[in-house]
C-alpha cells in the first residue's frame, strides 16, 4: 500500500538500470523511493535471459542474468525501497508528477522530487523492417520467443530460420537447439556479426548453425503458419542481388534486428531526444533537457554489456538523491497562498519565506461576490494573524492587492501557508 | 606445429587466439589479453568446456519453468547428457537462488544451481 504522495526519488522501471539507481539514491541519503514496476515482480528482461555472461565485471563472476538482477534484488529489498509492482506509468509532467494505474491500487498520482527513467528499450518489429509477403502466424521477436521458452514453458516452433545476428538471436539459436529445435540458419543483412563474436563461437559455431553474412529475408511464405522464408543475398547497399534467391523451409521465424530505447514516456515530460541515440539528451550526471528528470541504461542508449547498465544506473540514482535533497530544501522554505472567504485566487499562488527579506511581496487577487460596504482584507497563518487592513467595498471586476512587508517575516516564518479571507467589518 | 584458432569467450572482448600445438601439447598461446584468455585457449585447443544453462519444471511457482546452470563448466561433448538430466528433473516452489538443483550433474563434479528465487504462486 502507497502510504505517501510524495516521493524523493521516484524509479520508473525495475531493470538493472532501475534497481541500481534505486539503491544509490537510497544510498546517496534519499529518504522515500519508490520504484514503479509494470511487471508482477523485479527484474526486467534480465529474468528471461537464463543465459550466463553477466557480472564479470561487476561481480568478478560469470553469472546467468536472473542471477544477476537477484543480487540486486536483495540488495535493494533490505535498503527500505518502496515498490510498486503491477503499476503502469500512463503519464509524467515536467513538473515531476506521475500518473499510474496499478492493479491493487487504481489509479493514482504521485509527486516526485527527481525522476530517473528507467524504461529499457524494445525489439524493432517485423513491421519496422518491412518484410513484405502474408502475415501469418510464426514470426516472432527474438525476445519474445526468449520469454516464452525460458519463463512462459511454451516453444514457438520446431524448424527456425532467425534473422539478424544480435546477442538475443544467437543465444536464442543455442537455446532452441537445447530444446531440441532445429536452426536451420541465421541470416545477417550486414557484412559483418551484430552481435558478440564470443556469441557467435558459442551458440553458432559450437552448434553447427550455418550464419550467412548479407543475407535477408525477402519474403514470409505461409498463409496461416510460415511454411518457408525467401532468403536474397544483399550488396553492400542492402540491395538484392537478383538470382540469388533461396526457398528456405521453416515454421518459424525469429527477428533480432536490434532494439530501440522506449521513450514516450520521456516525451510526455518533454525530455529532448538524440535522433541518432533514440534516447534523451544527457549530461554526465545522466540529467536530460529537463531538470530533475534523469534517464539510466537502455532507455538511454542501447548497451551490450548489463555491467555497464547498472553502472548507468547508480550514476543517475546518485545523481537524482542529490537533486531531490536540494529541491526538497528548497520546496520547504515555500509555502502557499489559499484563497480563504470570498476569495477566487491569489497571486502568486506560494512564496518562499525568506524572499520577504529582500524587500515587499504583494499579493494580487480578486474577489468572489462584491461586498458593498467597509470590509477586512486579512491575511493569517493557521494560528496567526499577519496583516489586516480595511477598504470601502469589494468588487470583483477591480483587483486587491496586499502587501507583505519585511518586518512581518517573523510571523510568516511561523505559517505553513497563508490564507487570505475578504469580509464584511459588520461580521468580524 | 600445428596451430588453432579461436576467439575467446571468457569475456565480451573476443580476443582472437591462436594455439600452437606440437602433437597433443600446448607450447603457445598468442592474442590474448589477460590470464583467462591463456586458461580459456589452453583448455579449448585440448578439452573444451562450456557453461550450460537451461530450466527445469517447477511446480507451484510462480512462473512453471525456474532457470538453472551449471556453477562451472563441464566437458562441451557432455553438453547433451547434462541438459537431459536437467530436463528429467522437477522441483517444488520456493526456491532459493543458487540452491542446489541437481548435485554432481552426471558425475561431472558440478552443481547445478537456482539461477533465481522462485516464491510459491
Amino acid at each position: 500500500m502507497l502510504t505517501k504522495k510524495q516521493y524523493d526519488v521516484v524509479v520508473i522501471g525495475s531493470g538493472p538500470g532501475g534497481l541500481a539507481a534505486a539503491i544509490e539514491a537510497k544510498k546517496g541519503g534519499a529518504d522515500d523511493v519508490l520504484v514503479i514496476e509494470r511487471d508482477v515482480e523485479l527484474g526486467g528482461i534480465l529474468l528471461q535471459c537464463i543465459h550466463n555472461g553477466f557480472g564479470l565485471q561487476t561481480f568478478k563472476e560469470d553469472l546467468p542474468g536472473p542471477e544477476y538482477a537477484q543480487r540486486y534484488i536483495n540488495e535493494a529489498k533490505t535498503l527500505g525501497i518502496t515498490f510498486l509492482m503491477d503499476t503502469m506509468v500512463m503519464d509524467v509532467t515536467s513538473q515531476r508528477k506521475l500518473y499510474l494505474t496499478s492493479r491493487d491500487l487504481g489509479y493514482i498520482e504521485v509527486d516526485a522530487h527527481a525522476i530517473v527513467l528507467a524504461m529499457g528499450c524494445r525489439e524493432r518489429t517485423r513491421a519496422q523492417v518491412r518484410i513484405p509477403g502474408y502475415r501469418p502466424n510464426g514470426v516472432f521477436t527474438a525476445g519474445t520467443a526468449q520469454r516464452w521458452v525460458n519463463v512462459e514453458g511454451y516453444m514457438p516452433g520446431n524448424n527456425f530460420v532467425i534473422l539478424g545476428s544480435g546477442d538475443i538471436g544467437m543465444i536464442m539459436a543455442r537455446r532452441l537447439t537445447f530444446e531440441g529445435a532445429h536452426v536451420e540458419r541465421v541470416l545477417e543483412i550486414q557484412s559483418y556479426l551484430s552481435g558478440l563474436s564470443r556469441n557467435y563461437v558459442q551458440c553458432l559455431d559450437d552448434w553447427g548453425i550455418p550464419l550467412q553474412l548479407q543475407y535477408t529475408v525477402k519474403k514470409i511464405i505461409g498463409k496461416n503458419r510460415v511454411e518457408a522464408i525467401e532468403a536474397v543475398a544483399v550488396d553492400d547497399k542492402w540491395n538484392f542481388i537478383p538470382g540469388s534467391e533461396e526457398i528456405i523451409p521453416c515454421d518459424t521465424l525469429l527477428l533480432s534486428v536490434g532494439l530501440i530505447p522506449e521513450n514516450e514516456l520521456s516525451k510526455k515530460a518533454g525530455v529532448l531526444l538524440d535522433p541518432v541515440t533514440g534516447g534523451p539528451y544527457v549530461d554526465e550526471h545522466f540529467q536530460t533537457s529537463v531538470p530533475g528528470i534523469f534517464a539510466a541504461g537502455n532507455v538511454v542508449h542501447v548497451y551490450d554489456l548489463v555491467d555497464y547498465v547498472s553502472m548507468a544506473g547508480s550514476e543517475a540514482g546518485r545523481s537524482a538523491a542529490e537533486f531531490a535533497l536540494a529541491e526538497k530544501e528548497r520546496s520547504a522554505r515555500y509555502i502557499p497562498l489559499v484563497p480563504g472567504k470570498n476569495v477566487r485566487y491569489i497571486v502568486p499562488h506560494k512564496l518562499d519565506k525568506q524572499a520577504l527579506e529582500n524587500g515587499d511581496i504583494s499579493l494580487q487577487m480578486r474577489v468572489t461576490k462584491p461586498i458593498e460596504e467597509d470590509v477586512w482584507l486579512e491575511v493569517h497563518g493557521e494560528e496567526n494573524s499577519i496583516v489586516r487592513r480595511s477598504e470601502r467595498y469589494v468588487r470583483p471586476g477591480e483587483m486587491v492587492t496586499i502587501v507583505l512587508k519585511p518586518k512581518m517575516a517573523a510571523e510568516v516564518e511561523k505559517a505553513g501557508r497563508l490564507t487570505v479571507d475578504i469580509y464584511p467589518k459588520s461580521e468580524a | 606445429m600445428e596451430e588453432k584458432n579461436f576467439i575467446c569467450t571468457a569475456c565480451p572482448m573476443g580476443c582472437k587466439l591462436i594455439v600452437r600445438m606440437e602433437g597433443d601439447e600446448v607450447v603457445k598461446i598468442l592474442g590474448q589479453r589477460c590470464r583467462r584468455g591463456e586458461t580459456y585457449g589452453r583448455q579449448e585447443a585440448i578439452a573444451p568446456q562450456r557453461m550450460v544453462a537451461s530450466t527445469v519444471r517447477v511446480v507451484g511457482g510462480l512462473h512453471p519453468l525456474l532457470p538453472v546452470y551449471t556453477k562451472g563448466t563441464i566437458p562441451k561433448r557432455r553438453i547433451g547428457d547434462v541438459l537431459a538430466a536437467i530436463r528429467a528433473v522437477e522441483v517444488k516452489a520456493p526456491v532459493k537462488a543458487t540452491q542446489v538443483i541437481i548435485p554432481n550433474v552426471i558425475g561431472t563434479g558440478v552443481d547445478v544451481i537456482a539461477s533465481r528465487d522462485m516464491p510459491e504462486k
